[in-house]
């Protein structure tokens, strides 16, 4: 993929036949680090410079992110399981496996993800006692697991039926095809999809702090109980989010460079 | 040509795609050796033939046998005949994201479970075969068309197969890149390789070709030697053919 380096404007990327523009666009002052620059400057000048009471709330609600990366990398590792099976079902030669992959799409999405967290904690908790922790990663798993299946599944699809049909005449089994053949190609194709998957996974984990754990939004929710500074509280927790969620955009694009580094 | 071993026997192949019958009872045998060329419009079902020898179609009647084992019923073994089977396809089909002696390494080492230091060396000495033995380390997205082309020929010929099929495989090249392929198709040929190549190239016909089958609207018409097909053709439907391509 050439691409047209150290000139000024929209960068093009030559790709077969096709001209697209790309996410950076050469200048130095992109949108992503002009938000990025607003959201950490505006944590120093407020945690630095306004000091108080704003050290303090971000010392308090800081303590939140071990949990809040721990539900969100739980849920991406078990989405990405879930999802990977589910787009093979929806693909699989078996009636059977089509329908539970299916159906199994279509009644997550319909529900809302809040809706399905608090029916797993307290719904099913009559049941068998889940600790929090373990709920939230299974519940944002499955509801995320859901889509990335449709991704999985497209992805697969779109890979040319040539792979397929080349693999097999080599005298692979369907199996050793996937996963040596169509998988890894795949994987090129939707990373931005999951990737945009996993920064949504980081913004709704904040929804688990309904069932009491205690997560970068919970942390801040008790703070304010305690103090009554709801404006500046929330405003820290934003700025918190959104620092994060900014850097794991950037991961992702960093993957996608990389991978189309490879090849070509 | 040499002795009489049938590659190749195919017995009223049939295949129904439903709205139309692709293969309507199809008699064929090759022998080991022979170079058969399968030409006929689009929609005669020569390539259709071609992919049911390996089962990229699934007949819907009748029989092959590749190499004495049949493709059909409770004895068939499918990915025994798909080793011995080797096929190159018009747009190459190579795998993009491996390189170009991954790409013909891949299957030995996990099909036949050869070694990777075995399999790697014999995928150069390929390379060097088709005349490629530089570009190992390139991705098939760095080669020309007549490249991959030559790469894929190479990737079959790893499995050692006792058949090679081709389907269509220069169609897809420019005009200037037809000859490297056809050239390493005229060296397989001088092997002694079995093939059944599926093409217009009449160059290659008159070259190499031991017998040429005319296909038209699933059926054979005719098959004979390439010069009384192409200059003395009996039935009408293959004159009126070779009127238009020749």
């Amino acid at each position: 993929m050439a691409s047209l380096e150290q000139q000024r404007g929209p960068r093009i990327e030559v790709t077969d036949g096709a001209l697209l523009p790309t996410r950076g666009d050469g200048y130095i002052i992109d949108s992503w680090r002009l938000t990025i620059a607003f959201a950490i400057l505006a944590l120093i000048t407020l945690i630095f410079i306004a000091k108080d009471p704003y050290d303090q709330i971000f010392r308090v609600v800081i303590k939140g992110a071990p949990l809040t990366f721990g539900v969100t990398a739980g849920a991406i590792l078990g989405s990405i399981v879930l999802g990977l099976f589910t787009g093979l079902g929806q693909i699989a030669r078996g009636r059977a496996l089509n329908l539970v992959a299916g159906v199994y799409v279509e009644l997550i999405r319909g529900i809302p993800l809040l809706v399905q967290l608090i029916f797993i904690y307290f719904a099913l908790g009559k049941f068998f006692r889940l600790d929090g922790f373990p709920a939230a990663v299974i519940a944002l798993s499955i509801c995320y697991g859901a889509y990335m299946g449709e991704i999985f599944r497209a992805g697969i699809q779109a890979i040319p039926r040539g792979q397929m049909e080349a693999a097999l005449a080599l005298g692979m089994t369907r199996r050793q095809a996937m996963r040596l053949i169509i998988l890894p190609q795949t994987m090129k194709i939707i990373l931005p999809a999951i990737g945009n998957e996993f920064i949504a996974m980081l913004k709704d984990s904040s929804l688990v702090s309904v069932i009491a754990l205690r997560d970068i939004l919970r942390r801040g929710r008790e703070h304010v109980s305690r103090t009554f500074l709801s404006l500046e509280t929330y405003a820290v927790v934003a700025l918190v989010y959104l620092v994060f969620t900014l850097v794991l955009s950037k991961l992702v694009a960093m993957m996608e460079d990389r991978m189309n580094k490879n090849e070509r | 040509m040499s002795d009489n071993r049938i590659m190749v026997d195919i017995r009223g192949a049939e295949k129904d795609f439903g709205i139309v019958m692709a293969l309507k009872g199809v008699d064929l045998t090759v022998n080991e050796g022979e170079v058969v060329l399968i030409i006929g419009p689009s929609g005669s079902g020569k390539s259709t033939l071609l992919r049911s020898i390996n089962r990229l179609e699934a007949l819907t009647g009748g029989q092959i046998f590749v190499d004495g084992d049949p493709l059909v019923g409770p004895d068939a073994d499918i990915r025994k005949i798909r080793e011995e089977t080797g096929m190159v396809f018009q747009d190459f089909n190579l795998f993009p994201h491996k390189t170009a002696l991954e790409n013909i390494s891949l299957a030995p080492m996990k099909v036949k479970k050869i070694s990777i230091e075995e399999s790697e060396a014999r995928a150069r000495k390929l390379l060097e075969r088709v005349g490629l033995g530089d570009r190992g380390d390139s991705y098939p997205g760095q080669l020309s068309g007549g490249q991959k082309q030559r790469v894929a020929i190479a990737r079959a010929l790893a499995m050692e197969p006792k058949v090679m099929l081709f389907d269509e495989p220069t169609s897809a090249l420019d005009p200037e890149m037809v000859k490297e392929v056809l050239d390493v198709m005229l060296d397989l040929v001088k092997e002694g390789m079995t093939m059944m190549v599926v093409s217009h190239e009449m160059g290659f016909a008159r070259a190499a070709a031991d017998r040429v089958v005319f296909m038209d609207e699933g059926e054979i018409v005719e098959i004979g030697p390439p010069e009384e097909i192409f200059e003395n053709a009996r039935e009408e439907r293959t004159r009126k053919f070779l009127k238009h391509i020749l």
